[in-house]
C-alpha cells in the first residue's frame, strides 16, 4: 500500500509496564481515513497497544510511527501537538469541572479562538449543549462519554484512539456513539477503535485486528473477520 | 454578657483568626488537592513568611504592609525551591516518605527563622493600637484590613482558579492528573504554579496573625492544626471550603473560652477535627479528593 497513506504503524512492538512484557511483536497499522477496529478478550493487551501509542507504556522493541516520525518515547503533549488525541478507557473526564471547561481542557495546548470548535464539537454531541455548565462527574455514562470524545474532538486531531466507548451503556447510546465515529470519520478524523461489542463494530470497521494474549491472532477487513468461523467461535461468542 | 460584649470579645476575634485560618487552609487544601500529600511545612512557611517581612520592616524601614507583597514572594519562591529540592525526587514513591520530608523542611525553615531572628516574641509596630469604636463595637484597623485582604486574597484565587488558562490546568490537574497529562497540560508548570500560590498564602497568613498578634519562631507550627481541621471542615480539595472551615475554626476557638478555661482553646480546633473525620470525612461541602 502507498506508505503516504500510513498514519499510524506499530511495528514488532514489545514491551509493558515493567518489567513483565504484556505486548509480544504487535502490528498494527491504520491508514489515512479509516477505522479500525481492535478486538480480543479481556487482558488482551488492547488498551496497552493504545497506550503505547501515547507514550504512556515502556516499549522495549519494536518502532512506533505516526505521519511519518517516529513518536516512541514522546511525551503525552508532543504527541497530541502532532494530532493524535485518546479517550482513555476509565476515568476519561474531569468530574468536577463542567461540560464546556472539559471541551475548553481539550484544547489546552491551542491559544486564540477557540468558538469554531466548539461549534463542531457541539454540533456533533447536541445532547451536550444543554448540560455545558454542569459538572461532567454528575452526567450518565453515556453523557459522560460524549465529553470524552468530545474533549479529544476539540484539537481537529488526524487521528482519534478510543479505548471502548460503549463499555456499560445501553444499546440505544451504542448505537448513537458508532453513529457518532462515522460522523467523525467523515469530517476526516481515522479513527483507531477498542471495542468489546466486536460484532457490531467490525461491521462498519473498514479493517480490524484480533489480539489475544499480547500477540496478533488475525487481521483483515472487518467484513473477512466476521465471516472467519474461527474468529467468531472464538471471540464473537458464536 | 450582653450582645455587644459577645461580638467584641468573641465575634471579632473569631473573624480575625478565622481569616487568618482561611488563608493557611487554602494552602493545606491546594497542596492536598494537587499533590496528594498532607504539607507538614505549611504552618513554618508561614512563619518564615512572617519574618521575612519582619526583616523587610527592620532593614528598609517600611511600614509592614508595604512588606508584606516581598514577604510573598519569598515565600513563594522558598516554597517552589523546597519542592524541587525535597520532595521531587520522591513523586514516585510513597506519598508517606513525602509527608515526613515536609516535616524535615518544617524544622529547617524554623531553624532558619531561630538563628536570624532568634526566639524572643517580636513584633512590626512598637506600641498598643487603641480600637475604633462604630456602634460600641470596637474594632482595629488592622483587623478590618486583615479580614478584607483574607477575603480579596480568596477572591482572587478563586477568579484565577475559575477563569485563567492556567488556573483551569491546576483544577484539571486536580481533577484528573492522567487525562491532564493526555491534554497537554504540563505538570511541572502547574506544580511550579501551586507551591508558589501555597507559599504566597502562607506567608499572607503567617504575617496577620504576626500583625494581630506577635511573632514567635513556633507561630506557624502551632498553626498547623487549626489549618489542617479548617481544611478537613470545608472538605479537602475545595477552596470555598477552606475559607468556610477557616471561619468556623477561629470562631469556635474564640467563643469556647466561654464555657472552657482559655487554655484549652487551642484543643478546640483539634476536636473539630476528630469529630469531623468520624462524623463526615468528607467535609462541610464534600471534598474532591478524600
Ligand atoms: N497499569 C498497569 N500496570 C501493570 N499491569 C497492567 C496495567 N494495566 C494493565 N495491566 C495488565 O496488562 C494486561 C493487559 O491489560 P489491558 O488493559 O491492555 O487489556 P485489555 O485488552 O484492554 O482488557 P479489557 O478488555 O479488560 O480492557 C493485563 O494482564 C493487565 O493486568
Ligand atoms: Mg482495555
Amino acid at each position: 500500500m502507498n506508505p503516504g497513506m500510513t498514519l499510524l504503524s506499530m511495528e514488532r512492538v514489545t514491551g509493558g509496564y515493567g518489567d513483565a512484557d504484556i505486548l509480544h511483536e504487535v502490528d498494527l497499522k491504520v491508514e489515512k481515513g479509516e477505522i479500525v477496529v481492535v478486538v480480543g478478550p479481556n487482558g488482551a493487551g488492547k488498551s496497552t497497544a493504545m497506550k503505547a501509542v501515547f507514550g504512556l507504556v515502556r516499549v522495549r522493541r519494536g518502532h512506533i510511527w505516526f505521519d511519518g516520525s517516529p513518536v516512541a518515547g514522546w511525551t503525552p503533549d508532543r504527541i497530541v501537538r502532532r494530532g493524535v488525541c485518546y479517550v482513555p478507557q476509565v476515568d476519561n473526564v474531569f468530574r468536577d469541572m463542567t461540560v464546556h471547561e472539559n471541551l475548553e481542557m481539550g484544547a489546552f495546548i491551542r491559544r486564540g479562538d477557540l468558538s469554531a470548535a466548539f461549534d463542531k464539537v457541539y454540533g456533533l454531541f447536541p445532547d451536550l449543549v444543554s448540560k455545558r455548565r454542569e459538572a461532567a462527574g454528575r452526567l450518565s455514562g453515556g453523557q459522560r462519554q460524549m465529553v470524552a470524545m468530545g474533549r479529544a474532538l476539540m484539537l481537529d486531531p488526524k487521528l482519534l484512539l478510543l479505548d471502548e466507548p460503549t463499555a456499560g451503556l445501553s444499546p440505544k447510546y451504542m448505537e448513537r456513539i458508532f453513529e457518532i465515529v462515522r460522523d467523525v470519520r467523515a469530517a476526516g478524523v481515522s479513527i483507531l477503535l477498542v471495542e468489546q461489542h466486536a460484532k457490531q463494530a467490525l461491521a462498519f470497521a473498514d479493517r480490524g485486528y484480533v489480539l489475544a494474549a499480547g500477540r496478533n491472532r488475525r487481521d483483515g477487513t472487518g467484513g473477512a473477520l466476521l465471516a472467519d468461523p474461527e474468529i467468531a467461535r472464538l471471540f464473537l461468542g458464536g | 454578657m450582653t450582645l455587644l460584649d459577645f461580638v467584641n470579645f468573641h465575634v471579632v476575634p473569631g473573624l480575625v483568626l478565622g481569616s487568618i485560618y482561611a488563608l493557611g487552609a487554602i494552602g493545606v487544601t491546594l497542596v492536598f488537592g494537587v499533590m496528594r500529600f498532607a504539607h507538614l511545612a505549611h504552618g513554618d512557611l508561614a512563619t518564615l513568611g512572617a519574618f521575612v517581612a519582619l526583616g523587610v520592616v527592620r532593614f528598609a524601614g517600611v511600614g509592614p504592609w508595604q512588606a508584606l507583597p516581598v514577604a510573598m514572594l519569598v515565600a513563594a519562591a522558598v516554597a517552589i525551591g523546597a519542592d524541587r529540592l525535597f520532595y521531587e525526587h520522591l513523586r514516585k514513591r510513597p506519598l508517606i516518605l513525602t509527608v515526613i520530608a515536609s516535616l524535615g523542611v518544617a524544622l529547617m525553615l524554623r531553624s532558619l527563622v531561630q538563628v536570624g531572628f532568634g526566639v524572643d516574641p517580636q513584633s512590626y509596630v512598637r506600641g498598643l493600637v487603641r480600637p475604633d469604636v462604630f456602634f460600641g463595637i470596637r474594632v482595629r484597623e488592622r483587623e478590618v484590613l486583615t479580614v478584607l485582604t483574607a477575603f480579596g486574597l480568596v477572591a482572587a484565587l478563586g477568579a484565577f482558579l475559575a477563569y485563567t488558562r492556567w488556573g483551569k490546568a491546576m483544577r484539571a490537574m486536580s481533577d484528573n492528573p492522567d487525562l491532564a497529562r493526555l491534554s497537554g497540560v504540563d505538570t511541572r508548570v502547574v506544580t511550579a504554579l501551586t507551591w508558589g500560590v501555597v507559599g504566597a498564602l502562607a506567608a499572607a497568613a503567617g504575617f496577620f496573625l504576626g500583625l494581630n498578634t506577635e511573632l514567635r519562631s513556633m507561630m506557624g507550627w502551632q498553626m498547623l492544626l487549626p489549618m489542617f481541621a479548617a481544611a478537613i471542615l470545608g472538605g479537602v480539595g475545595r477552596v470555598e471550603g477552606a475559607l468556610l472551615g477557616g471561619l468556623v475554626v477561629g470562631l469556635v476557638e474564640e467563643t469556647s473560652v466561654i464555657f472552657l478555661p482559655a487554655q484549652y482553646k487551642s484543643a478546640t480546633a483539634f476536636v473539630i477535627l476528630l469529630a469531623m473525620l468520624a462524623v463526615r470525612p468528607t467535609g462541610l461541602l464534600r471534598g474532591k479528593v478524600l
